[in-house]
């Protein structure tokens, strides 16, 4: 296994798919393709907005690109590296190494503090993390807000606070790539606009490339790009200017 | 150094699900807890016990015994083309020596295997003090030899090991029959006239009736003339150092004296016999009680591979390889197993003691030193096999799947 991160390709691009498809139930009966050939590329530095109807294939497109899923058809590049043909271990290399994820229902461990949490991404690829580590996990954790929470358990954290930990969680390794599927869809408003700061402060400050999958038109308008996924189609492209 | 590192995370992890399922964890240790303590108990006793009743059996016993071939007859072969039809009475054994005895002797006393000779005279006599008598087994002996082999010192109630000119050994039952003290007098009479007058220099208590109430020790010159065998023995008894090779070296000693060699083994047949059954009872309780602990973790594991799908998700969607959930698990029930055994190592180590000091007091268990860190690693090694199979349903789950498990 070859360490993805250290040489970033010459453009800033995170990510690139090419003719992406998707079928479930593959050779069966119930056989349907979810996504029909999706083309899409991430910069360094993006904050990108994926909308869509339920339905339409968000969180089957986000599993692909975070490699927890295959395409049935097409490439998945990461850092310029071809992905479909890599055996598990290589993706789950990959996954460790290079992206971030947030998911709708935050999904601490709940056996763990508030800050094995956070490092557990970094436990898991080299076991005990160092002093300075553990100092970029409480420096996270400040940075989300909750530095006084680190030794708690997460259910002893309201919602909003622990999928501010899930976010911290996803950046300690500093991923080229963060995706979060719904991160906010069980908050209420107020706390869902204070994550989305938070991403854009985020996408800001470490550079990376953020896609957030949400269906508050409010939240996305806030981003510098949105795609808009229908029926397994990306029917719209747009990038707000400045 | 990476290896040490990664397993860090395994470790931390493991400890830290258990930790979280605290009831359950408690439980099964408290499970295996029970079971190691039953089997520790269980094995110490029966290793004690098996080891008390030989010891006590070879306490009086000699491990091999050399004895002259039986007396045949001899029989000419029929003539070719003639029928062999026979009627043959077996020979009335009459008492003989060891034709060569000094050499045979000799030669053991140089075996590897063989750690104390002892030529013996033995024969049956009848005893008399009075009007009372009783039928009598004279024993003569080499005492300084005869003690390595049966230490008869050990067992004296009253006297001294004294057999020479004149003076006799007895056992307790002979005395209390003949009404026999230290210093009286006993008439032994051989048969065809031959009699002798001794003193009780010695009476013994072996705790075996049957020798308590026959033995009459003499030193061999004594039994010698008694028995009508001027310079003879009839048995050689031997000790050797490993007990249990005994029917291998009495084989090996008999092709190399050419005589008879009878081990204890094979005149303790039916205590071995009933010593093995015991053991086969004890090895299946063993065995049932390790098989109901390796199910009662498998299935606490695999519950709790279930309970935890939606987070073995998140670590495999973190990056955490499969080898290593994997890894999560087989300590996990690795672990459970170490910490129960280690519970009920030490209670059945303190049953022992207990029966040891408040028991039936016939004898003490000893217990092995290496048998409760034997039973944790076997409970430990148990426990990693038992996780085998929930730790790869954990390790196969797909984390896209997982990790939307409710
Ligand atoms: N594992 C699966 N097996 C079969 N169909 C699936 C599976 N996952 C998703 N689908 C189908 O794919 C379509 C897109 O689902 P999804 O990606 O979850 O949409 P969204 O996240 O946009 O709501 C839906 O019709 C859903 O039923
Ligand atoms: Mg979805």
């Amino acid at each position: 296994m070859s360490d993805v991160r250290p040489a970033p390709p010459t453009d800033d691009e995170v990510l690139r798919l090419a003719e992406v498809r998707k079928s479930f139930n593959l050779g069966t009966a119930l056989e349907t393709e979810v996504l029909h050939g999706i083309d899409l590329r991430l910069q360094r530095g993006e904050l990108t907005a994926l909308i869509g109807p339920s339905g339409s294939g968000k969180s089957t497109l986000l599993n692909i690109i975070g490699l927890l899923d295959t395409p049935t058809a097409g490439e998945l590049y990461l850092l310029g590296q071809p992905t479909r043909a890599a055996d598990d271990a290589t993706r789950t290399h990959m996954r460790n190494q290079a992206i971030g994820f947030v998911f709708q229902f935050h999904h601490l461990i709940s056996a763990f503090s508030v800050l094995d949490n956070v490092l557990m991404p970094l436990m898991i690829r080299q076991g005990r993390p160092g002093a300075e580590q553990v100092e970029l996990a409480h420096s996270l954790l400040a940075e989300v807000g909750l530095a006084r929470f680190a030794a708690q358990k997460p259910t002893q954290l309201s919602g909003g606070q622990q999928q501010r930990v899930a976010i911290a969680r996803a950046l300690v390794t500093r991923p080229p790539l963060l995706l979060a599927d719904e991160p906010t869809g069980n908050l209420d408003s107020r706390t869902a606009q204070s994550v989305f700061e938070l991403f854009h402060r985020i996408n800001d400050q470490f550079g990376c490339a953020v896609l957030v999958v949400t269906h508050d038109p409010r939240l996305a308008a806030d981003c510098s790009r949105t795609v808009e996924l229908v029926d397994g189609r990306i029917l719209s492209d747009s990038q707000i200017p400045g | 150094m990476r290896l040490a590192d990664s397993l860090w995370t395994e470790w931390r992890i493991a400890l830290r699900f258990l930790l979280d399922n605290r009831m359950q964890s408690l439980l099964i240790v408290f499970g295996i807890a029970v079971g190691s303590a039953v089997i520790v108990f269980i094995t110490a006793l029966i290793t004690g016990l098996q080891a008390n009743v030989i010891e006590r059996t070879l306490g009086t016993q000699a491990h091999i015994r050399i004895l002259p071939p039986d007396e045949v007859n001899r029989v000419l072969p029929a003539e070719p083309g003639s029928h062999d039809l026979r009627l043959e009475n077996p020979r009335a054994q009459r008492l003989r020596s060891i034709l060569n005895w000094q050499e045979v002797r000799d030669a053991l006393d140089q075996d590897r295997d063989v750690l104390a000779v002892s030529p013996v005279i033995s024969g049956p006599a009848i005893a008399r003090r009075g009007v009372a008598r009783a039928s009598v087994a004279l024993i003569g002996i080499d005492p300084q030899r005869y003690q390595r082999i049966i230490p008869l010192a050990n067992d004296l109630i009253a006297g001294e090991l004294r057999v020479g000119a004149g003076d006799a050994v007895i056992g307790a039952e002979l005395a209390e029959d003949l009404g026999l003290s230290l210093g009286d007098k006993l008439r032994l009479d051989a048969g065809e006239g031959r009699e002798a007058v001794v003193d009780i220099a010695g009476i013994f208590r072996l705790g075996v009736r049957e020798l308590d109430e026959r033995y009459v020790y003499l030193d061999l010159k004594q039994a010698q003339t008694l028995l009508d065998l001027p310079g003879g023995v009839t048995v050689i008894d031997t000790r050797i150092g490993e007990l249990f090779e005994a029917e291998h070296i009495a084989a090996r000693l008999a092709r190399l004296t050419g005589l008879r060699a009878e081990s204890w083994m094979a005149t303790n047949g039916q205590l071995l016999n009933a010593l093995a059954s015991q053991s086969m009872t004890t090895e299946m309780i063993r065995v049932f009680v390790g098989i109901s602990v390796a199910f009662g973790i498998a299935s606490v594991l695999a519950v709790s591979v279930v309970q935890r799908t939606r987070e073995i998700g998140i670590l495999r969607a973190m990056g955490s390889p499969r080898g290593q959930i994997l890894r999560i698990f087989l300590l996990q029930g690795g672990l459970l197993g170490l910490v129960g055994s280690a519970c009920g190592g030490g209670v059945g180590w303190a049953l022992v003691q207990v029966f040891n000091l408040f028991g039936p007091r016939l004898f003490v268990i000893p217990v092995d030193p290496t048998l409760v860190p034997l039973a944790m690693l076997v409970a430990t090694v148990t426990g990693v096999l038992a996780a085998a199979a929930p730790a790869r349903r954990a390790a196969r789950y797909d984390p896209a799947v997982a990790i939307r498990y409710v």
